[in-house]
């Protein structure tokens, strides 16, 4: 099953070698990942996504919690959360389908936020379901190339521990 | 007013209580090493080798139960100790290491003996550190050893970059410590511990398998007052060797792989276990799934992360084994002790039943000698007070299965990662820590010439340590391997080639022993105990023996192979070779 883990650790460096290391230093994969420093400076978040068995989730949120540097860990399929990814997409329409990437955009709350004579790159956010649904709307387009940040997820209010 | 760096963690040590440093020398630490030259309070012990140093250091603490300490040069100094590292990690050891690092301005350039030994080591360290600002220097070395040394023990490095140790700064002790991300569990959770409790009440067969954890924690008192009060047998893992008395009627020796046949035969009947301090190693487990089937099992650890990690658990109790035992002894005197008595009766009487069945044993000889008996002869000779440490491979085996250790931190060995190499420079750190004691390493010839080198420190230091070589011209336990496995065909295992290692004691200043037959092993043991010396023991023992009884790999662990299996006319055929 996939889990959303959500971290706070100390922001020193080698902190985020410890935690991937953790991951494949046992064979676990790590579907994404990302930080940022949260409003205390000193404090990072860190959210990841991963794939195991109970077991499997159970240890990796020990070991996390074993880390010196790691401050908190919250496996967030045990609260209601809202999750979101952002992703920069390039296409490159005929030019007879260039306002449908225009139409798509808007649709989904996207943004165009680079154009070239050939190509629009347009930026979406928005949880797993809608982003995939995008890049497969975008795929008759001819995508020349993608970038996604990896998810962060945020506990709803009313719900946190 | 400023000091410089390595007068910093000099004075840093000192506060820590630190005596003895076992390392080496090298061009970034030579700050630190030219004031070692005049002081008096820290006496740094010179080994051959920087792995022989983490060994010795490790070998100190586990002797001592203080934090080892070790200072290596950078590059090469510090990737000689990772092996060292990874065996206190695997066994949790406390120690901590301090590696030179090239000036911070060279850090990633490639520079002259750099080495990213914090990137190296992040895996088998319990926390490592690069120290930037000298500002930082001491209160990163009260943090170093208090991680070292509380929860989970474990070895902590610090890599200090030569300009660091050059620099300077006022020196600011930090009194207390407090990490926010780091609060080890003590005590165990009440409610855990009630239903551990109420399963020992009603148990008719329990066993306690206790750890290394045990060691660690100094639990020995309140686990044998938890046996004595309840009869439950005892079993202890190689690293719990000493943590219940080996001697004591209800212990019943080690379980697992080359464990005792009523160990293993009573934790597949039992219908409880009480694991503490351990954690659930293949080698003791065999084939998890069939690992005692009846038995609901109760975990005590201070690591959430052992429990539920091989096995499965009943009741987790984290918490540190001493403070746990001590609750639960407790809450057990108020149960009914009339009922156990009866109940235990019966499980005990069946146990002895087991152990006169198929006792520990060998075939003795009065022609060849046989590695057992010499392990024997050690606890006859020593009353069991000796430290013991051992290599790796057979020699540890049998110095586990027929010496008897009744106190803790006595045996001392490498359980985790199993470290040929291990035993002798260990000694060498136990001597330091118990100078009064007869330190003895039991060592294949094999392991011995990992690090034989560090006679010269045994030596120089006038350490008295006994290595006593069980020497089988093999590579003992992958042969055994082989002759059970792999159809005989022993690939790479002959030492033909072995030194005389009487002459290598001679040559390094050392005294050299040697016993060909079994009447000459009592006398040279004698005369090795006897002697203010280092001394080499060669024991030419019979090169067909093997460690019995033994379970196959993946097995479950009553499935145990004894010698009696052997065909005689195979063990007729490989005698004359
Ligand atoms: C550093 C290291 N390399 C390899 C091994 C694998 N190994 C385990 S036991 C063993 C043989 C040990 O031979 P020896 O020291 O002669 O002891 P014996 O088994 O003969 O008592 C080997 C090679 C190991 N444990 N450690």
């Amino acid at each position: 099953m996939r889990h959303t883990i959500s971290l706070l650790v100390e922001n020193k460096f080698g902190v985020l070698s410890r935690v991937s290391g953790l991951f494949s230093g046992r064979g676990y994969n790590i579907e994404s990942l990302s930080v940022g420093v949260t409003t205390d400076p000193r404090v990072s978040q860190m959210t990841i996504v991963t794939r195991g068995d109970d077991q499997i989730i159970e240890q990796i949120t020990k070991q996390l919690n074993k880390l010196i540097d790691v401050i908190k860990v919250t496996d967030m399929v045990e609260l209601e959360h809202v999750e979101r990814e952002m992703i920069l997409l390039k296409v490159a329409p005929r030019p007879e389908r260039k306002f449908e990437v225009f139409q798509l955009a808007e649709t989904f709350r996207g943004k165009i936020v680079d154009s070239s004579e050939r190509t629009y790159t347009v930026e979406i956010t928005g949880d797993e379901d809608k982003i995939e649904a995008f890049i497969n709307l975008m795929k008759p387009m001819g995508i020349k190339e993608l970038v996604r940040t990896g998810k962060v997820a945020i506990a709803r209010e009313g719900v946190k521990t | 007013m400023k000091i410089t760096g390595a007068e910093i963690l000099l004075k840093s040590l000192k506060k820590e209580g630190v005596k003895h440093i076992f390392g080496y020398p090298g061009g970034v630490v030579l700050n630190i090493f030219d004031l070692l030259y005049d002081d008096k309070d820290l006496n740094l012990i010179l080994t051959r080798h920087e792995q022989g140093a983490i060994h010795a250091a490790d070998g100190y603490a586990r002797a001592s139960g203080k934090v080892g300490v070790a200072l290596v040069t950078s590059g090469p100094g510090a990737t000689n100790t990772v092996t060292g590292i990874a065996t206190a990690s695997m066994d949790s050891i406390p120690l901590v290491v301090f590696s030179g690092q090239v000036p911070t301005m060279l850090i990633g350039n490639d520079a002259f003996q750099e080495a990213d030994i914090v990137g190296i080591t992040r895996p088998c360290t319990k926390y490592n550190y690069l120290v930037k600002d000298v500002g930082d220097l001491a209160h990163i070395v009260r943090e170093a050893f208090h991680i070292a040394s509380s929860g989970r023990p474990g070895p902590v490095l610090i890599d200090l970059p030569k300009d660091v140790t050059a620099g300077k700064a006022e020196f600011v002790w930090p009194e207390s410590m407090d990490i926010r991300s780091y609060k080890p569990r003590y005590e165990g959770n009440k409610w855990m511990i009630q239903k551990a409790a109420a399963l020992i009440a009603k148990a008719t067969r329990p066993v306690i398998v206790a750890g290394g954890g045990v060691v660690l924690s100094g639990a020995h008192k309140e686990l044998r007052e938890l046996a004595q009060m309840t009869g439950i047998p005892v079993t202890m893992t190689l690293m719990g060797l000493g943590g219940f008395p080996g001697s004591h009627k209800l212990s019943l020796g080690m379980p697992g792989m080359h464990g005792t046949y009523y160990a293993n035969k009573a934790i597949q009947e039992s219908d409880l276990l009480v694991a503490v301090g351990m954690r659930f190693d293949d080698r003791v487990t065999g084939k998890t799934d069939s690992f005692a089937p009846h038995a609901k099992i109760v975990h005590i650890d201070i690591d959430p992360t052992s429990i539920r990690k091989n096995i499965r658990v009943d009741i987790p109790v984290v918490g540190d084994v001493k403070r746990v035992l001590t609750q639960l002894n407790k809450v057990l005197k108020d149960e009914k002790k009339e009922q156990w008595a009866a109940v235990k009766k019966k499980w005990l009487a069946q146990i002895e039943a087991w152990k006169k069945e198929r006792p520990l044993s060998y075939e003795a000889s009065d022609k060849v000698i046989k590695p057992q008996f010499v392990v024997q002869k050690i606890y006859e000779l020593t009353r069991g007070d000796a430290v013991i440490t051992t290599e790796v491979g057979q020699n540890q085996m049998w110095a586990a299965q027929f010496y008897k250790f009744d106190k803790p931190r006595q045996w001392l060995t490498s359980g985790g990662l199993g470290t040929m190499g291990y035993g002798f420079p260990a000694a060498i750190g136990a001597q330091m820590a118990v100078p009064e004691k007869l330190v003895i390493d039991i060592a294949g010839d094999g392991s011995i010439q990992m690090n034989i080198q560090e006679l010269a420190t045994a030596v120089v230091n006038n350490l008295p340590v006994k290595v006593a070589i069980l020497n089988n011209r093999y590579l003992g336990m992958v042969r055994q391997w082989q002759e059970l496995f792999f159809q005989e065909r022993y690939s790479h295992t002959s030492l033909d080639v072995t030194p005389d290692f009487v002459k290598v004691a001679e040559a390094y200043g050392a005294v050299g022993l040697r016993a060909e037959k079994p009447s000459e092993v009592e006398p040279v043991l004698k005369e090795a105990f006897s002697t203010r010396k280092p001394v080499v023991m060669d024991f030419v023992v019979d090169w067909t023996e093997k460690v019995y009884p033994m379970v196959p790999a993946g097995a479950p662990i009553d499935h145990m192979l004894f010698p009696e299996e052997e065909k005689p006319e195979k063990k007729k055929l490989r005698a004359v070779k």
